[in-house]
């Protein structure tokens, strides 16, 4: 469990400054570093057991059916690089202590840069695969945040942005690769991968996982040609390019590649692929140091190449091999971090970076100077040095792999080169900084800084030469523990730094004079590489992100071109297709039922119906014609219906046909005057053959299922309608019990919809048309004499026409909805006659209640069965005496009706006075807030008929209410 | 009222929606304590339906008290349990972010959002093909109303768009449960997939062009590629909590999907068993390809959060078109995710566009805002997890359904969920550092954030994290749920016991 806390209490460690930010800087520096110093004291705690060859590891159960634990182990792989992070991360935070500059918020900086140590550290510890590809990515996001700190700065945007895509796009290639690795040995612990290298060797998928690996690690370890973030990532404050950018994450690639080396390195493709890829960078990297003038950008390149350098000795893979790419790993991450706060050191105190404006340092900073030197001239591989010694160490192992057989002698050759490079641009770095005159003032007067900011660097500098010294007392510990965890058994090796005169000694020493002589020559080689054009990898990158959004800006736009007509072709064609599939399927087109007579009526109809449906499409554009045609249409399904002996069905679709007509009606009204222009020829030829086939697709079906014989479950309803409903009207009974709950919900979609029509007019201000398409001005009659007369005579004739048909519905054609509608028209008729705002004045209540309350009385009906113990909507009947009257069946499904007559009442006025409304002078143009509105308009001034409206029509929509 | 459980989640929003909805005056502050008390309460309801469906026995409630196959049966099972969980805190969320004003913005709001859950409800629970069509009407029209809440010219123009293809739907959903009922002669599922597993292979083709049609209105329901058309606009435009609400809508698509294509058309329907699949799983791929490029070249962050809507329904189109148990499982631990996510992300592209001020959530240089730094915390956040990057749930989700995908359709799916994943960090690291690190000198516009605002906010988004920590538990839940999707039999016993499903077995 001991291991469990050292992340934890990082976990907590990001909430620490969060905290105490606001008691001063430098009590929460003093906080944050106190959970992370408990950390590293409890990593160190962790060698003994280590030292005795146990695996201290801790495990809980997460997310089973994943695989994934929380896990961690503690191996000596981990213990180097969590010593490395927490030692690291501490001085560092000490050091953003004194580098930030005073308004700066370093409360968020800290709670990010713990962050990311907790990051590092899972990768690290993680004993399972997925566990360990969570906290890769977490790095990648803490990472994005530390170079966005300074968010005003463009190139910190852009630096952030292009880290974060690189490293992401590496973390989801890694996560397929584990996914892979995963399935392949069966378990995402790192412990059995580990052991499993020859299931994993042998799988045909090897290749396609290797890559997917090392895809994620050569991104995050800015491997050629994924380097090119790197640079740009220097947009962070020095602290984090010091931290991440160099001795951390980084690292995270080279640790992942040592970490599965036991597993998936003992391959040619390993080989080849790890170490080409390293020397490359390593060449570029170091190349590309020499060329640039900015000194973050320097010692970006040199971390680019010493990576390089690490990677092609793990992809040599000796054991020897393994040792020297730990041993680098530390010697730079000492090296490396020192020098880049040294940089930090001689931005914040001079305000220069450029190695143009900067020079002569030595006198103003002789400690800076003095430190910078020693860690520079370990980079370049100076003797009693630690990075010597590593160096010297590859030096070796290119001498002595086979890789490359006939070739082999290019890797040390290339190796040499690389070295040559190396010292000459920590030569012109040093030199450039501190000796060589200064060709202009810098911005401030420079200075040592503060004692304290100094002091992590004296530290890192000392190591350097400590270890350079004495490697054998210093570092054989750690990288003994380190090596085993690699090689899965004890290595024998002796850090030394003589080892007499060889090859390797002769390399080195070459590479230090030809380097010397390549700084000499050093102007002649800019001078040369000037004639490439430079290549800016955040242009580049921000370009093809552009002209990537560009494109696909272009292609949504091409495909969503905002036409309904396509939108409804792609449905209507989807359907087509699909429903065409099942019906080809079909052995034949009709069934075993036969076939009716056809008798002259039947005929008739058919002709009819389908002259009224041909005529409704052609005339689509005589609005008034078309509709009559579909008017016509709707009257022979009626009577279709009533042929066919459903009368309830009849009745229904008639008075919902007048409903339809009259708010249609309406509605084109409001249509713009102007035609709009006529479809292209193959426009109307597609829509014709879409329409059609799927027209006889349609058809088809019908007929399939028509002739067939069916064994449904309409019997039951047939049967149990007087017995269980209490009603002889199967259709009525169905509608109110048996499927009630259905009638509910299409009551409560009719409320709907009168409430949706409220709020789509209410705010809309429609241009009202003064004449009709062909120029005639509405007629000047505003109230039909004999209209009027008609309709008002005919209401209360209506309304118990309504009231019948309400209560016979129960056992014969009629109920509620047919006799809802019925009173809507009669309602209707009224309107019409006589104008909005007449008949509102008399009809003064607000219809929202009324179509509510229809909903409200079903509801309750259903709900009063709870009463009696019984599900929602139970039905009761019963036969009761009323005196006069005579006997009388009563079911509480009549009051469910009701609710669907007032609803279907209330919904339709609701409709249509809210489309007549539009038509007054007292259009709302606002919907208001809901408090302070009333349905009802305001007096009327004057009386407006509902359609026929001459006066208003002559200024369209221009007055205000 | 224990006993009426199963049917509360539509008779409770019912009930309080008529309440609200008795006149269009009234208080405000009346409504909204009605509103949010009634969504508190559905919450809870939906967590002792969850409880009750984790015993993995399937109930049903007979409405109108006729038994299965005649009359209609609300059906719990764990998937049913979970949808409307994930409504209700889905719900919560969003009403109470209304509360802050966007519901005085025009009438109604609460009733009509009590009617939309009503809807939602019953499309979850019903076992009746028909009682299906009814609550897709039902949640079409509520939700219609509610996206012209608050009215303006793109509302109108989306709505159109919306409704018009919505309805083209619903014709083709009645065609085809006419169809289905020609072909088997019953409405209720369990009964038809027990007449299918007995059906007359002459009649198979019928069956499966009804099936097909009904994945056509599914699709459409769910934004699949060639019928998504209505979603990216609709939702863009739509206000705030309704848009976050509409997080769900598209889920109503999928979930009929899982139901009706594993319960009718499970091993038991023979031929015609899984018919849906191989339409599916292309169309998913092809939808997250677009959606990929449509996340890329949104240029208003709601837009984007649109098309993150889609690919989103990619992803889970996806693992039903893989269609084993493991697939499945994740799907719907995603589906817990993305609905949430989303969500939030829309009620916080509000936020953002209000302290924005003209430039509103389009993605240009702005005035700097006035709560940046919380805001930019939480989008920072929500854009990890709706990316699918770790530790937040997307990653989760995403990986459970990577990892159930068998070998032979992994070549497909893994680039190219991956890929989508991808483009969504670069369209939102491009959207964040332009929202909040790109901006003018100058004056925030004044938009304080209010309790209820962020409440909505972090109630959602804070289901990221948290489904994190119980990964565990909720990934045996839906483990469970898949198992119990994936054979039929015991659900089609409990509805029917005389019924002997798929024949043989």
């Amino acid at each position: 469990m001991t291991l469990l806390w050292i992340p934890l209490l990082t976990l907590l460690g990001v909430l620490v400054p969060a905290l105490t930010a606001r008691r001063g800087r430098g009590f929460c520096t003093l906080a944050t570093v106190t959970l992370p110093a408990m950390a590293l004291l409890l990593t160190l705690s962790q060698v003994p057991a280590l030292l005795d060859g146990e695996l201290p590891r801790v495990a809980l159960s997460w997310i089973p059916s994943l695989g994934l634990d929380l896990a961690f182990r503690m191996d000596g792989l981990s213990l180097m690089f969590a010593t490395l992070i927490l030692g690291i991360g501490l001085l560092i935070i000490l050091y953003a202590h004194f580098y930030l500059s005073a308004g700066e918020p370093y409360g968020r900086f800290y709670a990010y840069l713990v962050l990311f140590m907790l990051s590092m550290l899972g990768i690290v510890m993680a004993d399972n695969l997925l566990l360990l590809w969570i906290f890769w990515e977490l790095t990648s996001l803490s990472s994005f945040l530390l170079i966005g700190y300074w968010s005003h700065w463009t190139d910190a945007r852009k630096g952030a942005r292009m880290a974060m895509t690189v490293t992401g796009a590496g973390g989801l290639a890694l996560l397929a690769g584990f996914l892979l690795l995963g399935d392949m040995v069966g378990s995402f612990d790192l412990g059995v991968v580990l052991s499993s290298a020859d299931v994993i060797l042998a799988d045909p998928r090897y290749p396609v996982m290797l890559v997917l690996v090392l895809l994620g690690a050569f991104t995050k370890s800015a491997q050629f040609p994924f380097h090119f973030w790197l640079p740009h990532a220097m947009a962070a404050p020095t602290p984090v390019s010091a931290y991440l950018h160099s001795a951390t994450m980084v690292k995270a690639g080279i640790f992942l590649m040592a970490r599965l080396h036991p597993a998936l390195g003992d391959s040619e493709l390993w080989g080849w692929l790890v170490t080409l890829t390293g020397m490359t960078t390593f060449l570029y990297g170091a190349w590309f140091a020499l060329l640039k003038t900015d000194l973050k950008a320097i010692l970006a390149f040199s971390t680019v190449s010493h990576l390089g350098l690490v990677t092609a000795l793990l992809g040599i893979g000796s054991p020897m091999a393994i040792l020297a790419a730990l041993f680098h790993i530390l010697n730079h991450a000492t090296f490396k971090g020192a020098l880049f706060m040294s940089a930090g050191i001689i931005d914040h105190e001079t305000g220069a970076r450029e190695l143009g404006k900067l020079g002569g340092l030595r006198r103003a900073m002789p400690i800076t100077a003095l430190l910078t030197t020693i860690t520079a001239a370990s980079m370049a591989g100076v003797p009693l040095l630690n990075g010597f010694l590593s160096k010297e160490m590859f030096f070796t192992e290119t001498l002595d792999t086979a890789l490359l057989g006939g070739l082999g002698w290019l890797l040390p050759v290339l190796a040499t080169l690389g070295g040559i490079l190396s010292v000459a641009y920590s030569l012109r770095l040093v030199h450039g900084v501190f000796f060589k005159p200064a060709k202009e003032v810098p911005p401030k007067s420079p200075h040592e800084p503060p004692r304290l900011m100094r002091a992590p660097v004296e530290l890192l500098a000392t190591l350097c030469v400590a270890v350079g010294l004495f490697p054998a007392a210093l570092a054989t510990g750690i990288l003994d523990l380190a090596t085993r965890a690699v090689l899965r058994e004890p290595l024998d090796f002796h850090l030394a730094i003589w080892h007499g005169v060889n090859l390797p000694l002769v390399m080195s020493l070459a590479a230090l004079a030809a380097g010397i002589t390549a700084y000499g020559l050093h102007s002649n080689i800019r001078h040369f590489a000037r004639q490439f054009a430079p290549i800016d990898a955040r242009l580049v990158f921000e370009g093809t992100i552009q002209s990537l959004v560009a494109r696909t800006q272009t292609l949504t736009h091409r495909l969503e071109n905002g036409s309904l007509q396509r939108y409804m072709s792609l449905l209507l064609g989807t359907a087509l297709l699909l429903a065409t599939l099942g019906l080809v399927e079909l052995p034949e087109l009709a069934g075993d039922k036969p076939t009716q007579p056809l008798d002259a009526m039947l005929v008739l109809g058919s002709a009819l119906m389908i002259f009224a449906a041909l005529g409704t499409a052609i005339t689509h554009r005589y609005r008034l014609i078309s509709l009559l045609m579909l008017s016509v249409v709707g009257l022979v399904v009626s009577l279709t219906f009533a042929r066919f002996s459903a009368p309830d069905l009849a009745l229904t679709q008639l008075s919902v046909e007048v409903v339809t007509m009259i708010l249609l009606m309406l509605a084109l009204f409001f249509l713009p005057q102007k035609t709009p222009q006529e479809s292209s020829a193959s426009r109307i030829i597609r829509d014709l053959v879409l329409a059609g086939t799927l027209g006889m697709v349609v058809a088809s079906l019908n007929y399939a299922v028509l002739t067939r014989e069916i064994d449904s479950i309409a019997g039951f309803f047939i049967a149990n309608s007087v017995p269980g409903g209490g009603g002889h009207n199967v259709v009525n009974v169905i509608l109110v019990d048996f499927r009630g709950f259905d009638t509910l919900g299409e009551i409560t979609v009719l409320a709907l919809a009168g409430l949706a029509i409220f709020k789509l007019l209410n705010r809309l201000r429609l241009f009202m048309p003064h004449s009709d398409g062909e120029g005639r001005v509405w007629s000047p009659d505003r109230y039909p004499m004999i209209l009027t007369t008609v309709s008002q005579a005919l209401l209360p004739l209506a309304l118990l026409v309504a009231a019948f048909i309400f209560l016979r519905g129960h056992n014969m054609p009629g109920g509620g909805f047919i006799a809802g509608l019925v009173t809507a028209v009669a309602l209707i008729l009224v309107y019409m006659a006589r104008g909005v705002e007449w008949t509102q004045n008399r009809l003064d209540f607000p219809y929202q209640p009324v179509a509510i309350g229809g909903v409200a009385v079903a509801t309750l009906t259903g709900l009063g069965s709870w009463l009696f113990g019984r599900p929602f909507l139970t039905s009761a009947f019963g036969h009761f005496h009323i005196p006069l009257v005579g006997d009388i069946e009563l079911a509480t499904a009549m009051l469910f009706d009701l609710g669907v007559y007032l609803a279907v009442v209330g919904a339709t006025l609701m409709i249509l006075a809210n489309l007549g409304k539009l038509t007054t002078p007292h259009r709302p143009t606002k919907e208001a807030p809901a408090v302070s509105r009333k349905e009802t308009p305001a007096p009327p001034s004057e009386e407006a008929p509902l359609i026929l409206d001459t006066e208003k029509s002559q200024r369209p929509s221009k007055e205000k209410a | 009222m224990m006993q009426h459980l199963v049917i509360l989640p539509i008779v409770l929003p019912l009930v309080a929606g008529v309440v609200l909805l008795r006149s269009r005056q009234g208080n405000t502050h009346h409504k909204r304590v009605i509103g949010v008390s009634a969504t508190v309460a559905l919450l809870a309801v939906a967590i002792a339906l969850v409880i009750k469906a984790s015993s993995g026995e399937v109930t049903y409630y007979a409405v109108g008290d006729w038994q299965p196959p005649f009359g209609i049966v609300m059906v719990l099972d764990r998937l049913s349990a979970l949808m409307i969980l994930l409504t209700a805190i889905l719900a919560l969320g969003c009403v109470v972010f209304a509360c802050a004003g966007d519901d005085e913005q025009g009438s109604n709001f609460h009733g009509l959002f009590q009617l939309q859950l009503m809807g939602i409800n019953g499309a979850f629970l019903t076992g009746d093909l028909f009682n299906l069509f009814v609550f897709f009407e039902v949640l079409l029209l509520a939700s219609y109303a509610l996206l012209m809440h608050g009215g303006g010219k793109a509302r109108i123009q989306a709505g159109v768009h919306y409704v018009v293809l919505n309805l083209a739907g619903s014709s083709l959903f009645l065609i085809a449960v006419g169809v289905l009922y020609g072909a088997t002669g019953t409405l209720n599922m369990a009964d038809m997939a027990v007449r299918l597993s007995e059906l007359n292979p002459e009649r198979a083709g019928l069956v499966s062009a009804g099936a097909l049609l009904l994945l056509v209105v599914f699709g459409l329901k769910a934004a699949i590629l060639p019928l998504y058309f209505w979603m990216p606009r609709a939702y863009a435009a739509a206000p705030a909590p309704v848009a976050a609400l509409f997080a769900i809508m598209t889920k109503v698509g999928i979930y009929a999907i899982l139901r009706v294509y594993h319960l009718v058309f499970g091993d038991h329907a023979g031929p015609l068993a899984a018919l849906e699949q191989p339409w599916v799983w292309w169309l998913s791929l092809a939808t997250l390809v677009v959606a990929a490029i449509g996340v890329l070249a949104a240029r208003d962050l709601r837009l984007l959060v649109a098309y993150l809507v889609l690919v989103s329904v990619g992803t889970l189109l996806a693992g039903i078109g893989i269609h084993t148990p493991q697939a499945i499982s994740a799907l719907l631990f995603y589906l817990v995710h993305t609905t949430l996510v989303t969500g939030g992300l829309f009620l916080l592209a509000e936020l953002i566009g209000l302290q924005r001020g003209k430039a509103n959530t389009r993605l240009v240089k702005g005035r700097p805002l006035q709560n940046g730094g919380l805001l930019a915390s939480l989008f920072f956040l929500s854009a990890v997890a709706v990316a699918g990057l770790p530790p937040l749930s997307g990653a989760i989700g995403k990986a459970l359904l990577l990892d159930a995908t068998p070998a032979d359709h992994q070549p497909w799916l893994w680039p190219i969920l991956l890929g989508a994943g991808l483009c969504s960090l670069v369209a939102l690291s491009r959207a964040g550092s332009t929202l909040f690190w790109r901006s003018h000198e100058g004056e925030p516009n004044r938009a304080p954030l209010t309790r209820r605002q962020l409440f909505g906010v972090s109630w959602l988004l804070g289901a990221s994290p948290l489904l994190v920590i119980l990964a565990g538990p909720v990934s045996d839940y839906t483990q469970a749920t898949a198992e119990q999707l994936a054979s039929p039999d015991p659900h089609i016993q409990a509805l029917l016991p005389e019924a002997v499903a798929g024949g043989d077995t």
